[in-house]
């Protein structure tokens, strides 16, 4: 893994500096869901070898939570955004 | 062959010329009763078990590279039964029971070293928290005691006792847990799974799964199609890139935990001790290098090694607990990618395609298994039956609300 992650609010950070909390790529469903989708959600993974997004915190930094996009195999990181413009993006909520 | 005094005594005579080689390297037949993905601890004690108690023979072993080039040969050997959940403990006393009679059962030297673990507290709360699961083995039947500081102090006079933040309160010990030599693990289940008719059939990577009718017939590999008439899948920390072969749905994430081992020194630590502090724990090996390692580096990762930012961590939550590790250098470190599970807890399980069997989420505390899942998988794929100490280890657990969170961390598998 990447030894700097470049935060989109503080610039390039060293990795010490942030937690993973996990696996970006599952949407959450809408409250009213079925029980099929909520467990979809919180526990079946594509964990894909390759391409991968995932939420990390930069607890001690701007406290803000991110999305890293990377590769998981060659450690590869293409970008960073902040959690708010991925969800956005994505156009859940 | 069969390894004993008189056999070594024998060999010694003809200058050590006449040893066979432990296993055979056969081709692939067309087909099989069973075939096992997988050539890793699990996998391996999983044919050594269908072929010795449950009498199937025609069986092969599937493995990408060499067995013993997983986690098998990358963990930090420790075994133990000191689970508190129902779902649990039961399953890795078997696995202890298992461990205690190994090297007889299938007449190899493992060296098994029941040496002890200790689990250190620091804080009363951990007190209570390591007294409650002592009771807990005590009432599945499963000796344990709490130490206090003194106690401790007595064992492993070089523990760092008065740390200002993390003062060593006492211990959670149990006598029987240790270390076992993981390769000579995966080297006694092959030989002893060949010796029975096993096909042990390496550098042959599977790259798909063929069903036809719902069912599956075979495999399709870099050695060609191998049919069979049960598949069984062992293959750790790429069980999801397996299962998908056979679209199965996972609650799996792979992640990479890293080892180290010092230079050789004299005897210093005689048993397996856990930093309740921190997640770091050590043991020495009889060549004598400290053998240590601590946290998984929380992200994803399909890569056998890890990050410095872990290595720095590891070594300071070492020397945190350990002062004079300071002093000693670290020669080796290696990483390994594991299958941790949505709970933290195994799956030994059928799954939606009938003659598909399943063994993963063994997470960084598989190796222990080993014995136990072999011999509880074996069991359900020869009877198409639960074996009652893994009962609870089932694929549908999360959705039915069972889940086995022995750590209380609930849904996030970087924290189990
Ligand atoms: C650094 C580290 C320390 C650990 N420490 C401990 C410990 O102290 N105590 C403990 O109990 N556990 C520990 N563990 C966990 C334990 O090692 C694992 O849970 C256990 O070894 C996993 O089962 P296995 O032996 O079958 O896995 P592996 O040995 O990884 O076997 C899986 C095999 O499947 C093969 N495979 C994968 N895909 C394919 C394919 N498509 N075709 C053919 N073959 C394939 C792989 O090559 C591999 O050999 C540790 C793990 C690591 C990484
Ligand atoms: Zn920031």
């Amino acid at each position: 893994m990447a030894s700097l992650i470049t935060c989109p609010h503080c610039g390039a950070r060293p990795k010490e500096e942030f937690s993973v909390r996990g696996a970006a790529m599952p949407a959450r469903p809408s409250p009213m869901a079925k029980d099929e989708a909520w467990h979809a959600y919180v526990y079946i993974r594509d964990n894909p070898k390759g391409r991968y997004q995932e939420y990390w915190h930069h607890a001690a930094g701007c406290r803000r939570w991110l999305v890293v996009d990377r590769d998981n195999l060659t450690h590869d990181v293409f970008g960073v955004t902040d959690a708010a413009d991925f969800v956005q993006a994505r156009g859940i909520e | 062959m069969r390894y004993s005094a008189y056999s070594i005594f024998k060999q010694a005579l003809s200058g050590n010329r006449l040893w066979t080689p432990a296993w055979r390297e056969p081709e692939p037949k067309p087909h099989y009763d069973v075939i096992i993905v997988g050539g890793g601890g699990h996998g391996l004690s999983t044919a050594y078990y269908l072929a010795k108690e449950f009498g199937i023979t025609n069986v092969a072993v599937v493995e990408k590279g060499y067995i013993g080039s997983g986690n098998v040969g990358r963990n930090t050997t420790i075994i133990r039964s000191n689970y508190l959940l129902e779902g649990n403990n039961p399953f890795y006393e078997f696995s202890l029971k298992l461990w205690e009679g190994i090297e007889k059962d299938f007449n190899y030297n493992a060296m098994v070293s029941q040496r002890g673990i200790i689990n250190l507290f620091h804080s009363d709360g951990q007190r209570d928290e390591y007294a409650r699961r002592g009771n807990g083995m005590r009432m599945h039947g499963v000796y344990a005691e709490l130490l206090d500081r003194e106690q401790v102090r007595r064992m492993m006079p070089y523990l760092n006792f008065d740390h200002a933040r993390f003062p060593i309160m006492g211990g959670l010990y149990q006598k029987r847990g240790g270390t076992v030599r993981h390769d000579a693990v995966a080297w006694g289940y092959a030989r002893g799974a060949d010796q029975r008719g096993v096909d042990i059939i390496q550098h042959c990577e599977v790259t798909g799964i063929r069903r036809e009718n719902g069912v599956v017939t075979g495999v399709e590999t870099t050695k060609g199609f191998i049919g069979c008439n049960k598949l069984a899948l062992a293959a750790a920390g790429n069980t999801t890139t397996v299962g998908r072969m056979a679209d199965l749905e996972l609650p799996i994430e792979t992640h990479v935990l890293q080892a180290f081992v010092s230079e050789g020194l004299k005897p210093v630590i005689d048993h397996v001790i856990t930093y309740g502090a921190g997640h770091f724990y050590i043991s020495q090996s009889d060549k004598g290098g400290l053998v240590f390692g601590a946290e998984i580096d929380f992200y994803s990762s399909y890569a056998q090694r890890g990050n410095l930012q872990t290595v720095e961590h590891t070594m300071e939550e070492g020397v945190s607990l350990i002062p004079g590790l300071s002093r000693a250098k670290v020669l080796r470190s290696w990483g390994g990618v594991m299958d941790m599970s949505m709970d933290g807890s195994p799956i030994i399980d059928r799954t939606p395609v009938d003659n598909l069997y399943l063994n993963c989420g063994w997470c960084y505390g598989g190796f222990k298994a080993t014995p136990a899942s072999g011999f509880c998988f074996a069991h359900l794929i020869a009877r198409n039956e639960t074996h009652h100490v893994s009962r609870f280890m089932r694929l549908d657990r999360f959705e039915r609300g069972y889940t086995i969170d022995e750590a209380g961390k609930g849904p996030q598998p970087n924290l189990h």
